[in-house]
């Protein structure tokens, strides 16, 4: 099955709910898996690459969990199916630029993702909306286990779980969450949180991970130690530092408003008044600015409209989204013009935000 | 104060990481702060420092014909401290010297705590490990790291209960 008609469209996914979602984007938890007897992806020939391709693939077959998921070769895969990819967080760039070997799997809901050869022969993730990330862990260990009895995974009892990097050597764990921070930005708080987080050992990153932009004001915390600690441990570090920040977030939002709410107002209405007539848009304004409307949304500045209005067009002005819309190539100027069409029609039923509402649900 | 690294000219360059509850310090001449591209805030970390300090230590006794490779996959040393990689699983082994203090620049401790496969999941095993925790334990305590002890402390609770239920984690 050709992978766009697998991936649930936009609509759906910007519809998901969790706990917390109304700051948390997204839960994740990922694993490290290598095995024994092969080289690391990037020490591998090809020929091993392949091989190990085919043990996980055959051992993804016999996990009933992973049943009618979709499972290709990277190499299968165009450049634009693996851009889609990598903006649904579903792979790592760098995943998606190095096709030797490499593969995904998939499920339908979209709640369990396998990089096979990325920079270890396996990593598998769990994703949920909201913070759930004992629901992701929970999940993904039983996946582990099921497939562990299909492969020999590399283990030392010294050093626990063997990966290519040491920094993810011992429980190859890594927990995240995407977390949307407006209220941090616009108080300038944020750089202040970003160093205290770092220093419990977290890494705070941008959208799409490593080394990238905080686009949208959008934020991904994550553990970065992996040995000498359990998964368990990890887990209620992370859980409790991001329900800080939680409340940070709330209280920068219910601060903001209460010391300088015609600035919150401004950029709330200026964000709205570009989005609403712009004819040219690069995706980075556009996300910036839909990050701004739905912080309006959060504070009822906008009565009737859900924050699924802002969080499918944050999915689908990005690039390759874009242009799967789109038969013919397009170029980053025309990408530009039809993005902004695209937002100016789906505001056209919007009207103006207003002061917020002291409806139910603006609170928290 | 000497340089630590060349420790001959004086150190001028003092640079200090702190990664979770640990601090690193370095003091450095400014020509090996130069020569290890301490200049270049981006591209610098004190654990790639450390690990070309033990590395430069090491050469010394070894000579350099012979320099370590795994036998497993041909990975070298050199190749190591270029990638910050390893090459395979059994590299661990290969270059299992220096390895825990480079570990310990980068995780809260420098063994295996948590999730273990079914097959190395033997009792002798766990109550090795749980040992091993108890000794880390009374090491914490001693150095009043209570923060450290309250974890250990609820690994080795957590391990206990392993041992008492055979096949859950």
């Amino acid at each position: 099955m050709e992978l766009k008609e697998f991936l649930p469209p936009a609509s759906e996914v910007a519809r998901r709910t969790g706990p917390q979602d109304r700051i948390v984007l997204s839960s994740r938890v990922r694993l490290a898996r290598n095995l024994k007897g092969f080289p690391f992806p990037g020490w591998a020939k090809r020929a091993d690459r392949l091989q190990v391709y085919e043990k996980v693939a055959g051992a993804v077959a016999e996990v009933p969990a992973l049943a009618g998921c979709f499972c290709e070769t990277l190499d299968k895969l165009s450049a634009l199916e693996r851009q889609l990819l990598v903006e649904r967080h579903l792979i790592s760039r760098e995943h998606a630029a190095r096709t030797s070997g490499g593969g995904v799997v998939l499920n339908r809901q979209e709640t369990l993702c396998l990089m096979i050869n990325e920079e270890d022969h396996l990593r598998m993730q769990s994703l949920r909306p909201g913070l759930q990330l004992r629901e992701a862990w929970a999940e993904l260990d039983a996946l582990d286990s099921l497939l562990e009895e299909h492969l020999e995974y590399a283990f030392s009892p010294e050093y626990g779980y063997l990966t290519a990097c040491p920094t993810n050597v011992g429980t190859g764990i890594r927990v995240s969450a995407m977390l949307h921070l407006p209220g941090l930005v616009l108080s300038e708080q944020i750089n202040a949180i970003i160093q205290s987080v770092n220093k419990l050992g977290l890494a705070v990153r941008g959208l799409y991970g490593e080394g990238t932009e905080a686009l949208g004001n959008v934020f991904q915390v994550s553990n970065q130690m992996t040995l000498g600690e359990s998964e368990q441990t990890i887990l209620e570090k992370l859980d409790k530092v991001l329900r800080q920040l939680i409340e940070f977030e709330e209280n920068a939002r219910a601060s903001l408003i209460e010391k300088n709410p015609k600035m919150v107002y401004n950029h709330i209405g200026r964000a709205y008044g570009i989005l609403a007539n712009a004819h040219i848009i690069a995706s980075k304004e556009a996300m910036n600015m839909l990050s701004l409307m739905r912080l309006g949304v959060d504070l009822g500045m906008f009565p009737g409209v859900d924050r699924s209005l802002t969080d499918e067009l944050f999915l689908l002005i990005q690039p390759a989204h874009l242009q799967s819309l789109h038969a013919e190539k397009l170029q980053a100027e025309e990408r530009d013009i039809l993005r902004a069409d695209m937002i100016r029609e789906r505001l056209r039923s919007v009207s103006r935000p207003g002061p917020p509402l002291p409806a139910p649900g603006s609170g928290g | 104060m000497k340089c630590c690294l060349c420790k001959e000219r004086e150190a001028t360059v003092h640079l200090t990481q702190i990664v979770g509850d640990k601090m690193q310090k370095l003091d450095l001449c400014e020509e090996c702060a130069r020569s290890k591209g301490v200049n270049d805030p981006t591209g610098f970390s004190l654990a790639d420092l450390l690990l070309g300090l033990s590395g430069s230590q090491e050469t010394e006794p070894r000579p350099r014909s012979g320099e370590l490779r795994c036998p497993h996959c041909g990975f070298s040393q050199a190749e190591f401290k270029k990638l910050g990689r390893f090459g395979c699983p059994e590299c661990y082994q290969t270059f299992a010297e220096g390895l825990d203090d480079l570990l310990k620049t980068m995780h809260k401790g420098v063994r295996h705590v948590g999730k273990v496969p079914k097959a190395y999941r033997g009792v002798e095993d766990l109550k090795r490990r749980l040992q091993r925790l108890q000794q880390e334990l009374a090491r914490a305590v001693q150095e009043e790291n209570f923060e450290r002890a309250a974890e250990l402390r609820d690994e080795i609770k957590q391990l206990q209960a392993r041992l008492t239920t055979p096949r859950g984690h």
